[in-house]
């Protein structure tokens, strides 16, 4: 098991190395001088050269690189150009919107989905089965940002019982700012959960027809008891592998939800650096959300560990 | 993990006619069919210019005259959904293009030789796989500007390791078979066998991948130009013109709502497709019945 | 009384009919061996028994056990039923068993079930029951996997979850067809055993006649979902009294007519094994260790004159199949060196060995697997022309493969068929064409009847004998039957763990086996002149 383990981390950290190479790449090669951005139009050769000597951007690429690496293990993220603060502090204000945002999501997702599922597998060929199939099959086909429309539409335009956008801050108060937050979560959050209700089911279904299923029934277990005990943990590992693609999925369906709703977050950073060519904060943003799915891939890996004990004794 | 292919045994004829028996295949056949239709249409004839601004007309509700309706320009919305599915179809097929062309040699050679070759392979998948499609589109638009082209690029660049994927794990289920082991006995070499008797056999794994693949092009290239980082103006998009009704929607609610339509149900007619030709090609599902 | 009686059962799956009035009895103690061959609806007899038959099918008649009416009953009824007073042993041990779960846990959660013990007791009684089954706790610990387990464990372990509670009656459906004949001996000891110690019925359900007449004292033998015969087995079985009871022993105990053996003893042998080893390498156990390499065969030489006829058996995973492999150059020897028509073939590339291939070829277990299925017959069979040096021409090619389509008795018009449309029998003969298309010196056969019903079976042995006569081919026999080594072939080699340990005349070997591997396999192989002996015998 350890091995396993070790492997995993391993690939993870190769992973986020040559992802931040990628990165890093990518940006060096953008065009458009930042020292000359900063300065604007009317700057001369030589002040935008002296610039250029205190950004450190006229250093040799992989001293340049190793500086920038360097910066991001111990959270120094640099200054951004365009606010004028350091990155990390924009960071951290922002993830306290996209954090909780993406969480609840994940949560609202995994909490309508799995239920969805079992009780769809459990009676497959029956209405409720069609009916709950059928909802999820249109839930996949509709985009988060319509969805979003549809829903400010409905529950901050005409019922008025939401705000349509904005957000408060978590100063105003704990509940201000959830309620802020919820039709944006629900909008990410459905249609990821029609993909995993539909991933739970065929996965149930799948394991319903193997062999150890029959031996279950034939010790005497009701066919429920078995769909609990023997089927539910064997389906759980496509279902993981999902949840872990989702939670991609959802960290870059906040960049777009979030402009949706006009919410402070990292997606909605992220977009505006980059229409304002601020460098050092699409690096770092960018890494940090390619951090996080590696991380949660890494997570994933482990939980099989966890569920599939034929991984656990590869040693 | 593997994955168990069950090869059908059947002739085309029998296809066929089990496929005018499944719903989702027919319900999703036609509307896909339907979308083509409209966009190859508008080619030809749209109900209205979507190219000229007519003030005068600007944001009516739907009618007889604009059965969608009209936009803050006064064009006709009808006829924009007609003109932007061809910018839809022709993003997200391109993207599935490039996915397919890059992914599928990549997965299969991998399978094929296996070992080091494989496992460097599957690193660089596990990178790509990193980077969200729409992170890596929007880096990709702030290198080289925004545009449909690059739209394409990035959802393409996404499709690869997923169709990579999806052919290495169909290859290597393939692989341990006996016709494969009398082939190599017959002194096939691994692209021979990898062309003669792997691909066929992947292919019904790799058109489903492909549709649903089409489906998932169609939602991003619709976030992308929704943030307006695909198609520009005055080409017309789903995703634009999502995104010029944002802000009119307590006036003109109708500018959201029928784009997004043709969305949903562009998306969805791809979906059923998909699940329809799997329903009929895959024994396993019919046995679930 | 009896425990279990069927009477007029009937059973449709959609439109299609499974059984046929089906008449059959259990007595409390006793053992009904249910033959047939594939498709004659066994299994299905055991699932409506047990009532987990699949959705779509309907049974009608009347099934009763220990007076409750089966097919009547509601599902809570079945439910204490099931594991409780019926228990079920499956075909397939590898898949029998929740990969996720400890073999304690899945032994006691039937005893903790249907008896409301406390974990603790029930982990003590599935403790017991493991040991009675032959696991020890020392080697074998409740918190074992089943991944941690072979083939036979595992189904000790199914044994011990379907007789923990001492059921009236237990079923069991092919329980040693996926095992070895000296794991079959054992099993089938197992059961016997623990039928005698709680006065159990058991139901038997194979496809071989030679076990279930070792096993039971009356016998029902199924075709097409109707009964054939039943009876008291020794009657039934030394009278034969029913054509297809007469047909089924008869080709059980088929050895074809064959010529004279071809070994010319005085030629330059076919085939030369020097010394040959495999490794595979072990397991990572962790960043920096492995495990001891794996030595799959261990210095083997052997050697085959031209049209010889030779069998290699062993038990499964003693190595055959990979020795098979590097004869047939499909695998690299870690060293040694293999000769083959005086040249040696060991570590030349694929180009080189076009001519070799040219002469050998070879045939599989499965005839389902060993085809493409979305090619026609014409190309599948064709593959092997590949290796000539003068490429056919597509008239000359149709040609050739409509003369080895005569030769293994398929029809020309077979050729723009595809394998789907062909029944197992006719694919293991689509095998042979392949494989003797090139006209080879050499046909490596693995377990080449293994996977066919008997009256088939008959069949293709004896084409195989014809061919050896008619084209002079040497065949290599990878085999676990003694059955088939005794009906075809003139020597056998003995395999056990990677080493060839006795080798000589078949019949010597078989009928005076020197090693202890060969006399185990000799002890344990089902022989049914032997079986029917023994029971007049016992009845006297």
């Amino acid at each position: 098991m350890i091995a396993y383990l070790l492997k995993r981390l391993a690939i993870a950290l190769a992973t986020l190395i040559l992802a931040s190479i990628v990165v890093f790449a990518v940006l060096e090669i953008l065009p458009g001088d930042p020292a000359r951005l900063m300065l604007g139009m009317n700057a001369s050769a030589d002040q935008i050269e002296l610039l250029r000597d205190q950004m450190g951007l006229n250093a040799p690429l992989i001293w340049r690189y190793l500086h920038w690496a360097g910066g991001l293990l111990s959270l120094d993220f640099g200054r951004s150009y365009t606010y004028s603060v350091p990155v990390i502090d924009l960071v951290r204000e922002r993830l306290a919107v996209s954090l909780p945002l993406a969480l609840i999501a994940l949560a609202l997702s995994t909490v309508i989905a799995i239920p969805v599922g079992l009780f769809s597998a459990s009676r497959r060929g029956r209405a409720g089965d069609t009916i709950s199939m059928g909802a999820a099959q249109l839930g996949v086909a509709v985009p988060n940002f319509w969805f979003a429309l549809m829903l400010i539409y409905v529950f901050a335009v005409w019922l008025r019982l939401v705000p349509a956008g904005g957000f408060p801050g978590w100063s105003a108060g704990i509940w201000p700012a959830l309620k802020s937050l919820l039709l944006p979560a629900v909008a990410l959050a459905l249609p990821q959960a029609a993909i995993l209700a539909r991933v739970t089911r065929s996965a149930l279904i799948e394991v319903l027809n193997e062999d150890y299923i029959r031996t279950a029934r034939a010790k005497g277990l009701p066919y429920r008891t078995v769909l609990w005990r023997h089927a539910l943990r064997n389906a759980m590992i496509p279902v993981l592998t999902i949840l872990g693609l989702q939670f991609a999925f959802l960290l870059a369906g906040t960049i777009i939800i979030e402009n949706v709703f006009y919410l402070p977050g990292l997606g909605r950073l992220v977009f505006q650096a980059i229409t304002q060519r601020d460098l050092i904060v699409v690096e770092s943003v960018v890494m940090l959300l390619v951090a996080a799915v590696i991380a949660v891939n890494l997570l994933v890996d482990f939980s099989y560990a966890a569920v599939d004990p034929r991984l656990r004794s590869r040693s | 993990m593997t994955l168990h292919i069950d090869i059908p045994e059947e002739t085309l004829g029998g296809i066929l006619a089990k496929a005018f028996r499944n719903t989702a295949f027919l319900t999703g056949f036609v509307i896909s069919v339907l979308i083509l239709l409209m966009a190859a249409t508008s080619y030809v004839w749209t109900p209205y210019d979507v190219t000229k601004l007519v003030i005068a007309d600007k944001t009516q509700g739907p009618s007889l005259a604009h059965w969608f309706g009209t936009d803050h320009f006064g064009r006709d919305i009808l006829s924009m959904v007609m003109v932007g599915a061809r910018n839809s179809i022709a993003v997200a097929l391109v993207a599935v293009g490039i996915g397919m062309g890059v992914g599928v040699p990549l997965g299969a050679f991998a399978a094929a030789r296996g070992g080091l070759v494989d496992e460097a392979l599957m690193r660089i998948n596990d990178l790509v796989f990193a980077f969200p499609a729409l992170l890596s589109a929007i880096m990709i638009t702030a290198i080289f500007g925004p545009g449909a082209v690059n739209a394409i690029i990035a959802i393409g660049i996404f499709n690869i390791p997923v169709f990579a994927r999806v052919a290495r794990a169909g290859a290597l289920a393939i692989w341990p078979r006996e016709f494969i082991l009398a082939a190599r006995a017959a002194g096939k070499s691994s692209t021979q066998i990898t062309i003669e008797h792997v691909l066929p056999n992947i292919a019904t794994l790799l058109l489903v991948q492909g549709t649903i693949q089409f489906a998932l092009g169609i939602l991003a290239e619709a976030g992308l130009s929704y943030l307006g980082l695909g198609a520009q103006p005055p080409m017309p998009s789903w995703g634009r013109m999502l995104f010029d009704a944002q802000t009119r929607m307590v006036a003109a609610p109708w500018m959201a709502i029928f784009p997004g339509m043709a969305i949903v149900v562009t998306v969805l007619g791809l979906n059923l497709l998909g699940d329809g030709i799997a329903d009929i090609l895959d024994p396993k599902s019919r046995r679930q019945r | 009384m009896s425990l279990l009686e069927i009477e007029n059962l009937s059973l449709t799956i959609g439109d299609t009919p499974i059984l046929r009035g089906v008449e059959l009895s259990v007595a409390p103690g006793e053992v009904m061996g249910l033959v047939g061959e594939s498709g004659s609806g066994k299994s299905m007899t055991a699932l409506t028994v047990m009532r987990l038959l699949p959705h779509a099918a309907r049974a009608a008649g009347r099934v009763t056990f220990d007076g409750i009416d089966i097919l009547a009953a509601t599902e809570d009824q079945m439910c204490a039923l099931r594991g409780d007073d019926i228990g079920m042993v499956f075909q397939e041990p590898m898949t029998a068993l929740n990969p996720v779960k400890t073999i304690g846990e899945q032994v006691a959660e039937g005893i903790r079930w249907h008896t409301r013990a406390t974990r603790a007791d029930a982990e003590q009684r599935a403790r017991r029951m493991l040991d009675r089954v032959g696991l020890p706790e020392a080697k074998f610990p409740l918190s074992r996997y089943p991944h941690e387990l072979s083939g036979g464990q595992r189904q000790r372990v199914v044994i011990a979850i379907a007789c923990a509670l001492k059921p009236k009656l237990l079923i069991a459906d092919e329980p040693t067809t996926a095992l070895d004949v000296v794991l079959q001996a054992q099993i089938l000891d197992l059961l016997r055993d623990l039928v005698a110690e709680s006065r159990m019925g058991l139901l038997l359900i194979s496809h071989d006649l030679a076990v279930v007449t070792e096993m039971s004292d009356r016998i029902t033998i199924l075709r097409h979902g109707e009964v054939m015969e039943s009876g008291d087995t020794a009657r039934t079985l030394s009278e034969q009294l029913h054509p297809y009871t007469r047909q089924l022993a008869l080709a059980s105990m088929h050895v074809p007519a064959r010529a004279r053996p071809h070994g010319a003893e005085s030629s330059q042998p076919l085939l030369q094994v020097e010394g040959v080893t495999r490794d595979y390498a072990g397991r990572r156990v962790s960043l920096f260790r492995r495990a001891p390499d794996i030595r799959a065969v261990d210095d083997v030489s052997l050697s085959m004159a031209p049209g010889q006829s030779v069998a290699l058996v062993g038990r499964s995973g003693c190595g055959k199949s990979t020795l098979a492999r590097m004869i047939l150059a499909l695998d690299r020897p870690s060293s040694g060196t293999i000769r083959f028509r005086g040249e040696t073939i060991t570590g030349k590339s694929e180009p080189e060995l076009k001519p070799a291939r040219r002469d050998m070829q070879v045939v599989f277990q499965d005839p389902y697997g060993s085809f493409d299925p979305r090619q026609k017959v014409e190309k599948l069979v064709a593959e092997p022309l590949h290796v000539l040096e003068k490429k056919p021409t597509r008239a000359e090619r149709r040609e050739m493969v409509a003369h080895a389509l005569h030769e293994v008795g398929l029809g020309q018009g077979d050729m723009d068929k595809y394998p789907h449309e062909f029944s197992g029998g006719q694919r293991q003969r689509l095998s042979i064409a392949r494989a003797i298309i090139t006209r080879p010196k050499l046909v490596v056969a693995d377990e080449p009847v293994s996977a066919l019903d008997v009256s088939i079976r008959a069949q293709i042995l004896d084409l195989f004998a014809e061919l050896n006569h008619k084209l002079g081919i040497a065949y290599l026999f990878i085999t676990h039957d003694l059955t088939v080594a005794r009906a075809i072939t003139d020597e056998v080699l003995v395999m056990h763990e990677g080493r060839i340990v006795e080798r000589g005349k078949t019949s010597e070997v078989l009928d005076h086996p020197q090693s202890e591997a060969a006399k185990a396999l000799v002890a344990a192989a089902p022989d049914l002149h032997r079986a029917i002996a023994r029971r007049m015998q016992e009845q006297g």
